[in-house]
């Protein structure tokens, strides 16, 4: 890639004459050997994954595998048709977009991993809502999920992706400046307001812990993606007014390490801090590993306990 | 550079719930099972950092499983891994270690079958992008984002320049490669990504140079055969 932060991915987006999504197409293919084609292609079957959840999610609600969580996207969807939610209709959809999708996720459903599957509703609940919202085609979105790859690629590469590395920061907060850039170019914003976009998002989820209850990828790791579906909206909003992220985003790339490197163990997706050593966190892990020794998995946590008779503890919890 | 494309980054498509605790471990799983070069009848699992802490709520199990039984990260499947991988004959267990790793989502696997073994070592870095930091004792890194060939051969002047240099004759463009040796003139390893597939004729005249005792393939990518 001929970009590794942010200012430069603005300045080659100058020099080139081209948006963020079509110069991370253009390195893509350099980098894979493949024609642009192929490459797009791929990435408009992983915006057909995108769909196909956010979908499912709302038609064919699941409860989760250890049955926790589930039907949120409905409630949610169902209190927006009303007409009254605070957040006006569109915000509102948007949420329970991302809400679905990582529903969908923790019912071991299919999806596109956004950087990660933690974090994997936020993007799909902006792009579909927005799509819906503008009359988008599908070829714009696919464009889209190149710049908010470009954005993610410079994220990880400079500071980290993964909840266990850098904290919920690192996950839920790198998806919403992806979506918030990708969102801000997909409006018709320069790349240099994109890039403001990413930064403007990122300050708003600095220090974010991973603290998921009993180590699950649903409290609060679901509500966590529809409130950042939201955010994702109101950065693209704040860019596109203008706002500037006066530290730019680059340097606040470097906050992220800073801070999620200071981050102790237990709020790095270990389950062992936060909301997840609260009275009800440990409670419903008690109650989920405990009585329950089918649910969620198997006990088995000693030491090297056979794998073999394991099979009658599958089918736990909501799979179906 | 950790992550190298936009794929590691958007993607995989994956069966949920995390691509780190799941992806991941499928894809090291995976390459375990590649490298081994036939399905185990036995593999024992040790786990460490957050891995070991959370695999059971994440089905980070089910996915290493599935990565034995060869599945992609967005098999239906991967839910009953443990249940088929059982029904298939091969045994599966699963333990706890503590270990000075840098990463906190590492996994060691332990392959036998056949009277060999492989024991390889790995960890999940997010988006299910991997690192692979030991084969057998040998401490090289790879990510297995492109194919990747494992030439374990003796230890002798010249012997990675002929592999190399056949690479290169055939057309394989190398993108990344490591190599360690357990002594000075004893057994070597040497990894080698490549951005073109490796022939099985390429592998096999590779196998027959001198001082080569063994060559493996993981090739992860779309169509890239077992």
């Amino acid at each position: 890639m001929k970009f590794s932060h942010l200012n430069e991915l603005a300045a080659c987006c100058r020099e080139d004459g081209k948006t963020i999504g079509q110069l991370m197409l253009a390195e893509q293919a350099l980098e894979s050997g493949q024609s642009e084609e192929q490459v797009f292609r791929q990435m408009a079957d992983y915006f057909g994954v995108m769909k196909e959840a956010v979908r499912r999610g709302l038609d064919e609600p699941v409860p989760s595998r250890s049955g926790l969580t589930g039907g949120d996207a409905v409630r949610v969807k169902e209190y927006m048709e009303r007409g009254d939610a605070s957040l006006g209709k569109e915000a509102c959809l948007a949420m329970a977009y991302a809400l679905s999708v990582s529903e969908v996720n923790a019912s071991m459903g299919r999806i596109v991993a956004t950087p990660t599957a933690g974090s994997c509703g936020i993007i799909p609940g902006a792009f579909v809502s927005s799509q819906e919202r503008f009359g988008w085609a599908d070829d714009k979105l696919v464009m889209g999920l190149f710049a908010a790859g470009a954005i993610g690629y410079v994220i990880a590469n400079n500071s980290f992706i993964s909840g266990a590395e850098g904290g919920c920061q690192a996950e839920v907060g790198s998806a919403i400046g992806m979506a918030a850039g990708a969102l801000t170019e997909l409006r018709g914003g320069t790349p240099e307001q994109a890039v403001h976009a990413v930064g403007l998002a990122l300050k708003n989820s600095l220090g974010l812990i991973c603290d998921p209850v009993g180590g699950l990828v649903e409290i609060p790791c679901i509500v966590r993606n529809g409130f950042g579906a939201v955010t994702a909206l109101a950065a693209a909003d704040m860019a596109l007014a203008g706002v500037r992220s006066v530290i730019p985003s680059d340097e606040v790339i470097q906050v992220m390490l800073e801070v999620g490197g200071a981050m102790p163990d237990k709020h790095r997706e270990t389950g062992m801090g936060g909301l997840a050593q609260t009275p009800t966190g440990k409670r419903i892990v008690k109650d989920l590993y405990g009585k329950k020794k089918s649910a969620g998995g198997n006990e088995k946590g000693q030491e090297k306990e056979k794998g073999k008779g394991k099979g009658e503890t599958e089918g736990e919890g909501g799979a179906s | 550079m950790r992550f190298k494309d936009v794929f590691s980054i958007i993607g995989p498509s994956m069966v949920g719930p995390s691509s780190s605790h799941t992806a991941g471990a499928l894809r090291i799983g995976r390459t375990a099972r590649r490298l081994f070069g036939t399905q185990p009848e036995a593999a024992e699992i040790v786990l460490y950092g957050s891995f070991a802490e959370t695999y059971m709520g994440h089905g980070t199990d089910l996915a290493l499983a599935a990565g034995l039984l060869d599945f992609e990260t967005d098999d239906m499947r991967i839910r009953d891994a443990l249940r088929l991988a059982e029904l298939s004959g091969m045994n599966v267990t699963f333990g706890k270690g503590k270990g000075p790793f840098a990463h906190p989502n590492t996994v060691r696997l332990t392959l036998s079958g056949g009277g060999r073994q492989d024991a390889i070592v790995g960890a999940s870095i997010g988006g299910g992008n991997i690192e692979m930091t030991d084969v057998n004792g040998f401490d090289v890194k790879f990510t297995v984002r492109t194919p990747t060939l494992f030439v374990f051969h003796g230890d002798r002047p010249g012997i990675v320049a002929e592999v190399t240099g056949l690479l290169g004759r055939e057309g394989v463009n190398i993108g990344y490669m490591d190599v360690d040796r357990k002594s000075r003139r004893g057994d070597a390893l040497t990894v080698i990504e490549t951005d073109e597939a490796v022939s099985a004729a390429l592998q096999d005249t590779i196998r027959g140079m001198k001082d080569v005792t063994r060559v493996g393939l993981v090739d992860l990518t779309a169509g890239g055969g077992a």
